[in-house]
């Protein structure tokens, strides 16, 4: 295996990172803040995909287009689930919740396949970024180079909101002690509808980001949401720094163990074996990770500071 | 006893009644696909097809009036197990037709054949019913699953592509394309990668076969899989380079997502829609003029089961409880083909030409499949031999 392939590689797995962070970042605060266990995280990527080949597609294949409708869709999409839907379970417990989102699953599932049909939607990436861009003499697809670079500035953004204004100290305060919080006098309403259409709107920006990769498709929220559900237990609940961190060594620990896994293993096991036990392993390889974390610091690796 | 012959002439009588009224009645026809779902594409397109060949006839096949009852398997064996156990105990249909994959036909495969009644399989078609567990019941209007896979082999072959990589999901499916190809392409298989079926993303994996440079690459990816890897293959800047030859990946159900990322992508079946026969072309402008989109090879398979059944209960004039005259007709297989010629194999499963397709513009300018060349003439299956029938 060549340095060229290993860093690659190493790109490849820094890609599906931030992927994985633009969810786990909304989700994480949802967790954190409200208490909240929403599986239907998903649900609003899928949507954000949707919309984003939808716009796509109406406006001759533009991508600006796509983003234009997908991000503040989503997050509008975002806003009206959570009005409606999920408001009136903040103070159930969390059965009701998971039950109640995953119900939101189904519908969402249901109702892509009643507007776009069961076959998967076309988009394509800008054609900017169709070629490959040149890393130190490394041939990489520009497309998932835009992505890292995109993920990177939400995280920016994400701590300078965060940490530098004042709707960043309330959601800090909220993620360290929440009845404090309503006590002093603030709006938790309006704070968790905020939380909750800033983590839509990312999920959407995830959505589209993902759109020309993926096959745009009913249920394409399912194994991300697991993979998210990983990132954020492996992080840390509520923290936005657990979130990027926890996202990206996710990111990189997957990707990592199916490239070099069965390679690995065909240095002492014979080549059959190691073929049907190298992806086996690879894909457990995070859940493996998630266990120990969980078996060493119960928080997560970057814990909400309290007190 | 004087009472009890009474009573059995009476019934006799009544069973004869019966009969007659039956005669009358429309023949049922069980209709069980994958209908919802990402799969969901696959089974309308059997669907379509099939009814545009009964709704051109005025209802009827034959000639004689039929009654469809649609059903969705939705992809669970033992959903479909119950549809066709209803549909034969209290329908009493004597055809079911359809069955889009090939773990829901090893499911139905006894119940129905060993119910006495007639299958017609228009799309998946696993090894065991093409060899031992074959039944006189059964006939396949599309091909053995391993088919598509050799024809792909055989091209590499003739290509004299040296070295290959093999990849597919890892499922028993996946590693049947891979072992059908094998069967024909005598070249080095220099790596065979297996993903997990649920794993959306390729990158690792491409970036390994970049490295490796070899002459081509096989790959089996069906449905959204085959969307995602197309995509990230051309992404990564593979596509004009390393030559990507395909078993279900740039199909029908796949083309209108994958769209222009797709262009000269090869892929191996036995059927496309530029066919130049008058009966696939019949077939092709009706379907576009009745739905808006070219149709997929599911849609053919299916398309040409309903003219087999057309062909054959007019051949016994309706009269399908002649089980085995109904057989003799459905193995003479007495129609218009969209592929060109056709006949049953002793398996009743298709001897039929492989094509090679490569995807590109038709002449409206939409992508589609294009036919290349034809590696394996009257081809039949590996396990025909092996079915005593």
């Amino acid at each position: 295996m060549t340095t060229g392939l290993l860093l690659t590689q190493l790109l490849n797995g820094l890609q599906l990172g931030v992927l994985l962070f633009l969810l786990s970042a909304g989700l994480t605060l949802v967790f954190g803040i409200m208490n909240f266990v929403n599986l239907s995280h998903g649900s609003l990527y899928m949507m954000g995909a949707y919309f984003a080949a939808a716009g796509f597609n109406a406006f001759g294949g533009s991508f600006l287009a796509a983003a234009l409708i997908a991000v503040p869709g989503t997050m509008l999409l975002g806003v009206l689930v959570e009005r409606i839907a999920l408001s009136t379970l903040y103070t159930r417990d969390h059965l009701d919740q998971v039950l109640a989102t995953f119900g939101l699953i189904l519908f969402f599932n249901e109702v892509v396949r009643f507007i776009w049909g069961p076959a998967s939607v076309y988009m394509n990436v800008p054609k900017a970024l169709s070629g490959t861009v040149d890393l130190f003499g490394l041939a990489y697809p520009s497309y998932r180079f835009a992505i890292i670079v995109v993920g990177l500035l939400v995280g920016v953004a994400l701590y300078a909101i965060i940490h530098r204004t004042r709707v960043g100290m309330l959601i800090r305060a909220g993620a360290s002690n929440p009845d404090m919080v309503s006590a002093l006098g603030v709006n938790i309403k309006g704070l968790n509808l905020t939380v909750f259409a800033l983590g839509a709107g990312l999920a959407g920006l995830a959505g589209l980001m993902a759109g020309p990769i993926v096959s745009v498709q009913a249920g394409m929220g399912e194994p991300i949401l697991i993979l998210t559900l990983v990132v954020i237990v492996t992080g840390g609940i509520g923290s936005i720094r657990g979130a990027f961190y926890g996202a990206l060594i996710v990111g990189v620990v997957d990707t990592m163990g199916r490239a070099l896994l069965p390679t690995l293993l065909r240095e002492f096991l014979e080549r059959s074996v190691a073929q049907a036990v190298g992806p086996a392993i690879a894909s457990m390889l995070i859940y493996l990770l998630m266990a120990a974390v969980l078996a060493w610091r119960p928080q997560g690796l970057f814990p909400v500071k309290h007190g | 006893m004087m009472r009890n012959l009474t009573r059995l002439a009476a019934a006799a009588c009544l069973a004869l009644a019966a009969g007659a009224v039956q005669a009358q009645a429309p023949i049922k026809i069980g209709f069980v696909a994958e209908l919802s779902g990402p799969q969901g594409a696959l089974g309308q397109d059997q669907y379509d097809a099939f009814m545009m060949v009964v709704e051109r006839n005025g209802g009827r096949l034959g000639g004689v009036p039929v009654q469809v009852l649609r059903e969705d398997s939705q992809l669970k064996p033992d959903v479909a197990t119950q549809i066709v156990q209803k549909l034969i105990e209290r329908e009493r249909v004597p055809i079911i037709t359809g069955i889009t994959f090939s773990n829901i036909m090893m499911a139905v495969h006894k119940p129905i054949t060993e119910a006495g009644v007639f299958l017609i399989g228009s799309n998946g078609g696993p090894a065991p019913i093409a060899g031992a567990q074959c039944s006189p019941f059964q006939f396949i209007t599309s091909w053995q699953n391993d088919n598509q896979a050799e024809v792909v082999g055989k091209y590499a072959m003739d290509k004299g592509y040296k070295r290959v990589i093999g990849m597919a999901p890892n499922y028993q499916a996946g590693k049947d394309f891979i072992a059908g190809f094998k069967r024909f392409y005598k070249g080095e298989v220099i790596d065979e990668i297996y993903t997990p079926l649920n794993q959306p993303d390729f990158a690792a994996e491409l970036a390994q076969v970049a490295a490796k440079r070899p002459d081509a690459i096989y790959v089996f990816y069906p449905g959204g899989l085959g969307v995602n890897f197309v995509r990230q293959y051309q992404q990564a800047g593979l596509l004009g380079r390393i030559p990507l030859l395909t078993t279900s990946t740039t199909d029908g159900s796949t083309l209108p997502a994958q769209g222009e990322a797709a262009l000269g992508v090869v892929s191996g079946t036995f059927w496309g829609p530029d066919f130049n026969n008058p009966a696939s072309k019949r077939f092709v402008d009706e379907f576009e003029a009745k739905f808006k989109r070219i149709p997929s090879q599911y849609a053919a398979q299916s398309y040409d089961a309903a003219l087999l059944l057309d062909s054959a209960i007019a051949k016994v004039r309706g009269n399908v409880a002649d089980k085995n005259a109904f057989r003799a007709a459905l193995k003479a297989a007495d129609f218009q083909s969209v592929r060109g010629s056709f006949r049953f194999n002793n398996n009743h499963f298709p001897v039929q030409d492989q094509h090679i397709f490569e995807v590109a513009k038709d002449a409206k300018g939409r992508v589609s499949l294009k036919t290349v060349t034809t590696p394996l003439k009257n081809h039949g299956d590996a396990y025909a031999s092996q079915c005593k029938m």
